[in-house]
């Protein structure tokens, strides 16, 4: 089965086309890296499967249903969530409420306005068991806006997986981080991906080589390799165009 | 027992403010001052406004300048089913009469909400300024619905009450919009616990982020734009029953404008604070204009001193005192503020008198009107007079300058103090 397929997708700003026609199909249960230079495309590669931005030519498949004109939060529906490489979550929201906002679509809540938050025992347990599995759980009740960063990127995979989804897409989910810091996100990442299919951005090679089962190099818009990470390391092409000038 | 614990503050919010229009009573002739129960109505119905005002302001970060609308079309609404009551058109006890203008806030809303929040940020304003402004005018042009210059009159003395009560007096009046303006209320502070209400704080800080976890910010701002028209349409409702007359400016700009002053002096942020902020303004705006011609600068000034100093309005300030209690110091904040009051007060106090004096040779002088302070006739005229003002004003602020920086430093310590303790982060 195939989580995310994606057949000759092109995007143009203006003139200048970003991405070049990309080929990509990624079976469910796959940990897939997407790695390339900067300027590569691979952020808004992300952006046209999440429905960020609309797609100029191909199609793109999410869990077997075609995404055209379908709206972030349509998308999301599918099963497909995702995180950004600018750290994206509710500032003036406590912890707690951030990753209960993740939760309540998934748990049928909808726009009600008729359900207390504070009576729902089921969704209240379901947020406090995901703040304990991020290492959360003593920053419960603070403002997320004032959680150090590297926390606050664990509370953005927490919004992003609290919804059940079984495609997660992380935009460079250890960009800014201390090697300690790395050692735990991945950890967590390899904890929360369990049984899904996970699509990263990631330019630290340890964490690329050390979570992905297959890697993708994307290089001016164009697939130049997709394969296991061992075989992408051996790959003359990809030697040239991005690991000989950008090693870590 | 639990329910008191609970709602302690709701319960002594209601027994004082069923106690207050006593200070006022008249113990020789036996009854009620009709202005102090006409202001404190005024509060009631201001203060629901305010918080429905909130509802998009401060949960989700919609600012409306055209929030009147739903208030007047409400109180439209309402002035012609009481008028249907008395016609005999249909029968309605006269305590669910503000239902209608609620219903019709609700409609409204959700018609005029549904070409709003189609966008965010500033063309949401934008286009709130321009219903408001399309309402208004339409108030002149239909006559039959909102009865041109002279708007509608009616008679709230309507018989139908399931209490047998009149609703002639200014008293019962008032108890009524007490009781609708505690069931608004509550039913505003249930509505920020719930998914829709956290979803739209949610989109506030982050509209995006809402998206990703499968929310239409677009429905959740239609949602919220329409239950907040639905309690501007009970205030609105309410706001006929006590002058029994509704006009075109109940739905203007002004109109409007009393509610961002109230959420803004008061705090949007926490949700009690626009009620803070409504009983601020209402004052200014009844108690003040009657001894001033100037009110409307001194609530203008007001308004700008609070956004540039306090941006978190009167209720943003009491909450940042809470570490400081939290660690039983809050005493020692006493002294420093004792000694910053009377810079202040001569900040103030100058600053009033030289408005005073200015619009006195200006407006007053027109009108022909004496300046006079506790009896003593005073001379606009007299260079002495402006000296005390100017001293007043510019003396105090130095004077103030040199306290508050006393003031910071005792503060500083306090939560200092506070963040060793690990009650702030």
């Amino acid at each position: 089965m195939t989580a995310i397929a994606l057949n000759d997708v092109r995007k143009s700003f203006g003139r200048t086309e970003i991405i070049r026609g990309v080929t990509l199909n990624i079976p469910k249960g796959e940990r897939h890296a997407i790695i390339g230079p900067n300027g590569a495309g691979k952020t808004t590669l992300f952006n046209l499967i999440s429905g960020r931005f609309p797609i100029s030519g191909g199609s793109i498949t999410v869990n077997g249903q075609s995404t055209a004109d379908l709206a972030p939060q349509e998308i999301n529906r599918l099963g497909l969530s995702r995180s950004f490489q600018i750290t994206s979550i509710f500032p003036r929201m406590s912890v707690f409420e951030n990753i209960r906002c993740g939760l309540l679509w998934s748990q049928g809540y909808r726009y009600s306005f008729w359900h207390l938050l504070g009576r729902q025992k089921g969704l209240t347990e379901a947020a406090e068991a995901l703040l304990e599995k991020l290492n959360l759980t003593a920053r419960r009740n603070l403002l997320a806006g004032l959680l150090s960063y590297a926390e606050q990127r664990a509370l953005e995979i927490g919004i992003t997986i609290a919804g059940g989804a079984d495609i997660i897409l992380l935009d460079e989910p250890t960009a800014g981080m201390s090697h300690s810091e790395t050692d735990y996100a991945v950890d967590l990442i390899r904890k929360v991906s369990e049984g899904k299919t996970l699509l990263m951005v990631e330019h630290d090679m340890g964490v690329v080589f050390g979570l992905a089962d297959r890697v993708t190099v994307l290089v001016y818009g164009e697939v130049i390799a997709s394969d296991a990470p061992a075989a992408i390391r051996g790959n003359a092409a990809v030697r040239e165009a991005y690991l000989g000038t950008d090693q870590h | 027992m639990s329910f008191v614990r609970r709602n302690w503050l709701w319960l002594l919010a209601a027994i004082i403010l069923l106690a207050v229009p006593f200070l006022f009573y008249d113990w020789t002739k036996g009854r009620h001052s009709g202005f102090a129960l006409t202001l404190l109505s005024e509060i009631g119905v201001m203060a629901i406004f305010a918080l429905s005002f909130n509802m998009l302001m401060g949960q989700a970060g919609l600012l409306s300048f055209g929030h009147a609308v739903l208030f007047g079309l409400g109180s439209y609404c309402t002035a012609h089913a009481i008028n249907a009551v008395k016609a005999g058109t249909f029968w309605m006890p006269i305590e669910l009469v503000p239902l209608v203008g609620g219903l019709g806030g609700l409609v409204f809303g959700y018609l005029l909400g549904w070409l709003a929040t189609k966008q965010r940020a500033t063309a949401f304003a934008m286009i709130t300024m321009g219903l408001g402004e399309l309402v208004s005018a339409a108030a002149l042009m239909f006559m039959a619905f909102f009865g041109g210059e002279g708007g509608i009159s009616i008679d709230r003395v309507m018989g139908t009450s399931l209490f047998g009560i009149s609703y002639a007096t200014p008293w019962q009046v008032y108890c009524l919009v007490l009781i609708w303006a505690f069931i608004a209320a509550s039913l505003m502070k249930l509505q920020t616990e719930t998914p829709l209400g956290r979803i739209a704080n949610a989109t506030r800080d982050n509209f995006e982020r809402a998206q990703f976890v499968g929310y239409d910010p677009r429905i959740v701002r239609l949602l919220q734009f329409t239950l907040s028209g639905f309690f501007a349409g009970i205030a609105g409702g309410l706001y006929v029953m006590i002058y029994e007359i509704v006009t075109f400016d109940t739905l203007g700009a002004a109109k409007s404008a009393n509610a961002l002053l109230a959420a803004y002096i008061g705090g949007a942020g926490g949700f009690f604070g626009p009620i803070l902020g409504t009983i601020v303004v209402v004052l200014l705006q009844s108690g003040v204009s009657l001894i001033s011609s100037a009110w409307l600068l001194y609530v203008g000034v007001l308004f700008i001193v609070m956004v540039m100093f306090a941006p978190v309005g009167l209720i943003g300030l009491i909450g940042m005192h809470t570490p400081i209690r939290r660690i039983g110091r809050l005493g020692e904040l006493v002294v420093p503020y004792l000694r910053a009051f009377p810079a202040a007060l001569s900040v103030m106090l100058g600053f009033v008198l030289m408005v005073e004096l200015a619009s006195n040779i200006t407006i007053g002088a027109a009108q022909g009107k004496k300046f006079a302070i506790a009896g003593t006739l005073i001379d606009t005229g007299s260079p002495v007079i402006w000296g005390i003002g100017l001293l007043g004003l510019i003396g105090g602020a130095f004077w103030l300058r040199i306290e508050a920086r006393r003031f910071r430093l005792r503060w500083d310590a306090l939560i200092e103090d506070a963040k060793r303790q690990g009650v702030v982060v």
